[in-house]
Parts: C-alpha cells; structure tokens; sequence
C-alpha cells in the first residue's frame, strides 16, 4: 500500500488538537485534586475500628475496582439525570466519575501508606501524649504522604488514560478533538497517530517527572523514616 | 603435595574502583587457608573471581595445574579469554558457600541438595537422592530432608548450603564468612561440618572473622589488605606474633581471640 | 415477563462476548508480555531496546486511543479490513502485553542476587539458572500482579463498545436508547460486570495476602 502521508489537517488544525489538550489536563487535574480529601476521608473511614464504617469503606474501592469506568460514566450521564430529574452536562458527568474512580484509588493508597509506617512511630507520638487525631495529622499524615507522592503520579497518569473515556459522550477533549477532525477531513490515519502520539509523549514526560521524583525522595531518605 | 589451585597476580577491578591488586595464592590439595582481613579488603572478590563467579581482569587462575581460559596472545601478561561453558565446568569443580546461604527457597532440602547434581552433572534421580541423604546425615540433617528452608534454622539453613555444595564432589571448597549471619549460638554447629571436612582432607579456602577456628583448622592463614595478600604464614605466626603493622591493628580489634596461654579458646568453638 | 427473558438473553449474549475479548486479548498478553519481558531483560541492546519502546508505547497510548487508531486509523495502511473485534482484541493485548512484561521484568530483578549466585556457584547454565531457579520464584512473585492486570483488562473491555462491537457495553446502551430505560440497563450492565469481576478481585486480595506472607 503506498497511502500518501498529507499533515495539512494538523498544522491547519493544531489549536483544536492543544484546547483538547488542555481539557483533558483540566479534566484529569480536577477529578485527581478533588478525589484527594475523598480518598482520605475513605481511607480513615476504611482504618477505622467501626466495623460498618470500614466495611462501607471497602465496598466502595471494591465497586470501583469492579466495573468498568465506562459503565460509571454512562450511568451518571444517562441514568442519574432521570432519577434526579435534572441535566447533566458531559463535563460534569465525566468530571463525577472520573473523581469518584480517583478517590477510590486514592484511598487504597493512603491506606496503603498509613498501614506501612513503622508502629513506633505511633507509640511516638502516643508516648509524648498526643491524641489518635494529633498523631495522624502530625506524625503519621505528613510521613505517609512524602512516600505516597511517586504512587500518586502514577495513579494520576492512569486516570489521565482513563479519562479518554469522556469523548464517548462528546466533551471535548483530545480524543474527542481527534475524532472531530478525523471525520471532517477524513485523514484519520494521520490524525490519530499524532494524538497517539502527542498522548504517549504527555505521559512519557509525566512518568519520567515521576521517576526523577522518586530518587529524589529516595536520596534524601524521605521514603524511609522508619 | 600436588596444587589444588593457585590465583596468579590477580586482578579485580569494579569500573575505577580496583579491589584486587595482585594477589598471588597457591592452595595445595588438602590444605586448608584461611583468609583474614578488614572488611572491604577483597576477600569476597577473591573467592568469587576463584570460581569465576566474578570474571578477574587480569592475572591467572589454576585448577590442579590446569590455566583457566585461553590467553589472547604469548605475553605473560596477556588478556585472558573465558568462555562460559568452561566456567561452568570449573564452577561445578570449585564449591562455594555464602554468607546468607543461598538456598533455593522453593525446594527442600532434599531437592536443594539434589539440583546441581541432576540439572549439571546429569546424575540419575535416584543416584543424586541417595548422594543428597547421605551428605544430609553427614551434616546433621537427615531428618530435615522434606523441610523447606524458611522452616529451618540459620545453621541448619547452612549446613544445608554446605551438603548442597559438597554434593558436587568439589576439588576444592570455598567459604565466604558462612557463620557472619548466624546467632552465637548456632556457629559451632557449622564451624564443626568444616572440621570435619578438614579431617577428611577437602581442600578449603574459608574467608572467616572466627579466629579461634582459624587457630585450629588452618594450615595456613592469609591476611588480606587492600586486595594484596599482606602477611601469611602459620596461624600461630600469624596470630600470636604478627611481624606487621595492619596484621597487628585488625587482631586488636578482634578482642575476643584469647590467646592459648591465657585459657580456654573462644566459645563459639565449643558447642 | 417474556421482555425481561429477551432482555436476559440479549446480555447474556454481549456478556459472553465481552469475555471471549477479554479471554482472546489475555491469550495473547501472556506470551507477547513474557517475550517482551524477558527482551528487556536481555543482554543484548538488539533485544533490549525494541523491546524497551515497545513497553513505552503500549503503555503510554491511551487503549481507547489505540482501539481507535486500529480501528480507524491502521486500516489505511494495511490491504485488508480490521473488524471491530480484531481492532479491539489487537488495542487491548498490545496494552495488556505492554503491563505483562513489565510484571515479568519487575518479578525477575526482585529475585535476590544470591540466588543467581547459589546456582551459578553450582555450574548451572544460564538457560537453568531461569529456568530450574530463578523464573519458579519469580512467577510465584507475579502472580498478584498478573491478575490485577486480567482485571484491568477485563473492565477495559467495554471500550470495545466504542466502535460498536456487541458486547455486554455496547448491547446495554442499544437496549437502552431503544426503550428509553437507561436507570435499569445502565444498572443492571454494572451489576453483570461486577459479578463476573467481583469474585476475581476478591481472589486477588487472597493472592496478595499469602505473597506477602511468603516474602514476609
Ligand atoms: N559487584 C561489585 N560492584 C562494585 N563494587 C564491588 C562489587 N563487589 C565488591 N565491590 C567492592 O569491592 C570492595 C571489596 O569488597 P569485598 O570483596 O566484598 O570485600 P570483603 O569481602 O573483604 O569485605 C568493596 O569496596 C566493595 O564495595
Ligand atoms: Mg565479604
């Protein structure tokens, strides 16, 4: 096959392929921002000595864990406007399934975290009498979290993967720009290997950052308090 | 006697660092040499460019008179040339044990002591089990065949590592601080296996900081410093009146070799 | 009654087909991912470095972006059509093979370097140092791993819907705008999938369990 290569749609188009860009950024940054206090909130729940509290808790990773994210986002597009009887924009359909997926995920990590600290740290902080609540958020938080920002990146970078999924209800992100294009100027071919591209060049770079971060941390014994 | 092996001005050099400085070492067949030194003077890297576990860059090495490798040209001081399948053969010859033990923790004790015989040697199942069982009584171990390693004890654990080695029928014997990771208590039972192997007449090179086995069990002690051999000479000589000065400092820092005149020999040697 | 019996027949069928990709892809990741890994394992850069990019790339690209690129996009060059299923088998195994071979690379550079040491020091080959030694500990090790990864790709599946294959995603939404009922298909659909994903993740929870005890 000798398919003729032609660009123009790209250079003509390029502002429409950076605005999905960018929405996607937006996207991925806003859901993972907000499921953050979400992930905590789970993850105490999750820890905590209330057997109803904590099996709740891990029923909701669980579920997240268990069904697609599409199905999630279908539901909350076309389900959830019926019941409440309201409209539901695509980018806050997408911007609801995408952090309540990121808050479970986040929590098993803050989970993950906290379990992981050595218990003389706890006996510690208790020792100089410090309450359960005082010795979270001033002993045990701020060493978890040092640890868990490298795992964070990556969480973040498979939602941003994930949020692809929002062009299936039309909000314009780089997928959705891609798909746009591809059919207005029926170059799919070129279209689609520069958004794969320009896709695989973002989280090369975002994973790298990652990596660099994560023998910083390590050099500068910040993972290892213990 | 006849050699058993011999390092000839050997060479290691990890990138810049070199931690072997030409070290020259002729063991003879049944000899048994011990190796002192500070830690980080070379004598893990000995034992491991002595069967190849790490490739020497310069120097030689001869297993009963034979040159390990092919020199790439006629100097002396020639490139030496190592081809893996003829390393292997002399890894098969050379037995090694470690510091932390090195067993195979998906098999039993048995299957540890059975696999280098099977996979390498091409003995017969039943040949290598019934070889396994009988180095496992000879060790201590004879009711511990069906155990896994991680239910067993450091020593035993060792004893363990021991057997599978010697399963090989090794020419020559390597021990690399086998008893360093072990609890006080449990170091008499290893250092035992090796007197006993010494009484059978093994050729050993033992890299140890017990200096009362290495009292009694060498013919002969090596002091190590700064990847050169330093002194050698009797484990008497060595010990008791060493004539130089690193040889002196690392014996006063090993406070608890009592001299013979002063009492009874370390602990650790009885039970 | 007899809708609801239709309707049920109808899922079954996507349910079915939705696992027959997932099994397809899977039956294509296993090898795929263990040669790559292995490859970035090698010690020759031939190997080392196709096999690096080809990690790089499979991870990083999106799978609906790939199953898009497949579908509409790699047709183009190739003489021959690309039906929705080989798109989306192709799309998922290539990511799926990706995540594999970094498990496998992963599993194999955790097994401490005395084991390579204690069967080398008996005069093992290196084909039996993997093989007899070093491979029987690692894959115990991966295991976890490889399983939260056969979820991963049993949940990525529904991206097939997206350029309508009929399985479970895509019958669901059919049913769905066809009868305007999207609360109960859209809730029963999530409910088939976190039945047949459900138990799996609970088996995961046990395998790591006992990994971490062995390692422990
Ligand atoms: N594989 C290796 N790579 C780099 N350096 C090494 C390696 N093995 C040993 N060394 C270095 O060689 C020196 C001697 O080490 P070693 O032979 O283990 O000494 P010893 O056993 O006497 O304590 C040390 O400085 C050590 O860091
Ligand atoms: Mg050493």
């Amino acid at each position: 096959m000798d398919y003729s290569w032609n660009f123009d749609i790209i250079s003509r188009s390029w502002d429409l392929l950076l605005l999905g860009l960018a929405n996607s950024v937006y996207l991925t940054a806003a859901s993972f921002v907000l499921g953050l206090p979400l992930g905590l909130a789970l993850a105490l729940a999750r820890l905590s000595r209330r057997k109803a509290l904590s099996g709740l808790a891990g029923w909701y990773v669980d579920f997240f864990r268990a069904t697609p994210s599409l199905v999630q986002l279908y539901w909350f597009y076309f389900a959830l406007p019926q019941i409440l009887n309201v409209q539901i924009e695509p980018g806050t359909a997408a911007l609801l399934t995408l952090t309540l997926l990121s808050s479970a995920f986040v929590a098993e990590i803050f989970r993950g975290g906290i379990a992981s600290l050595d218990k003389g740290q706890w006996d510690g902080a208790r020792a100089i009498g410090m309450s359960y609540a005082q010795a979270m958020r001033r002993v045990i938080l701020p060493q978890a979290i040092k640890r868990m920002i490298p795992i964070f990146l990556e969480r973040a970078i498979e939602l941003f993967k994930t949020s692809t999924i929002a062009s299936v209800i039309s909000f314009p992100e780089l997928l959705f720009a891609a798909q746009d294009l591809a059919a207005r100027s029926y170059r799919s071919l070129e279209v689609y290997s520069v958004v794969a591209l320009i896709f695989m060049v973002t989280l090369i770079s975002l994973s790298q950052i990652t990596r660099r971060l994560e023998l910083r941390l390590a050099r500068s014994g910040e993972t290892t308090t213990s | 006697m006849p050699e058993a092996i011999r390092a000839e001005k050997l060479f290691k050099s990890f990138g810049d660092q070199q931690v072997l400085a030409g070290i020259d070492l002729s063991v003879e067949v049944g000899e048994t040499v011990v190796v002192l030194g500070a830690s980080g003077s070379g004598k893990s890297t000995l034992l491991r460019c002595m069967n190849f576990l790490e490739l020497p860059t310069g120097g030689r090495i001869y297993l009963h008179g034979n040159l390990v490798g092919t020199p790439l040209g006629n100097q002396a001081d020639a490139k030496m040339k190592y081809a893996e399948p003829n390393l292997q053969r002399v890894r098969a010859k050379v037995g090694m044990v470690f510091q932390h033990f090195n067993l195979f923790p998906h098999m039993s004790v048995l299957h540890n002591i059975m696999e280098g015989q099977v996979t390498v040697l091409r003995r017969s199942r039943a040949q290598a089990e019934s070889r396994a069982r009988e180095l496992l009584a000879k060790v201590g171990l004879a009711d511990k065949a069906d155990s896994y390693p991680a239910n067993l004890s450091g020593g035993q654990q060792q004893r363990t590592a021991i057997a599978r080695a010697l399963a090989m029928d090794p020419e020559v014997m390597l021990f690399d601080e086998v008893t360093s990771a072990l609890d006080p208590e449990l170091v008499g039972e290893v250092l035992r296996v090796m007197r006993a192997l010494r009484e059978e007449g093994m050729t050993m090179i033992i890299v140890t900081h017990e200096l009362g086995f290495a009292y009694h069990a060498a013919d002969r002690i090596v002091f190590m410093d700064a990847g050169r051999v330093y002194e050698e000479g009797h484990p008497h000589d060595i010990l008791i009146a060493p004539k130089r000065e690193r040889t002196r400092q690392f014996l006063e820092g090993h406070n608890q070799f009592r001299l013979p005149e002063a009492g009874p020999l370390v602990a650790s040697e009885q039970t | 009654m007899q809708y609801a019996l239709q309707l049920a027949g109808v899922l079954a069928i996507g349910a079915l087909e939705t696992v027959k990709i997932a099994v397809m892809a899977l039956a294509i990741s296993l090898p795929v991912g263990l040669i790559v890994g292995a490859g970035r394992y090698s010690r020759t850069r031939y190997f080392r470095w196709p096999a690096a990019a080809f990690v790089e790339t499979f991870r990083n690209i999106p799978v609906l972006v790939s199953i898009m690129w497949f579908f509409f996009a790699f047709p183009m060059l190739v003489p021959f059509e690309i039906s929705a299923y080989a798109a989306a088998v192709l799309a998922l195994s290539l990511n799926t093979s990706a995540f594999f071979a970094e498990i496998f690379r992963a599993g194999i550079q955790s097994i401490s370097p005395g084991q390579w040491d204690g069967a080398r020091a008996l005069g093992m080959s290196y084909r039996d140092q993997m093989r007899r030694i070093i491979l029987p500990q690692a894959i115990r090790r991966m295991v976890p791993a490889f399983t939260n990864r056969w979820i991963e790709l049993c949940k990525l599946t529904a991206l097939a819907s997206t350029i309508s294959y009929q399985e479970l995603m895509y019958t669901t939404k059919m049913i769905a705008n066809a009868y305007y009922n999207p609360v109960e298909m859209y809730s029963v659909c999530g409910l088939i999938y976190l039945a047949i994903i459900y138990p799996m993740v609970r088996a995961t929870y046990r395998l790591e369990r006992r990994a971490a005890k062995e390692t422990a």
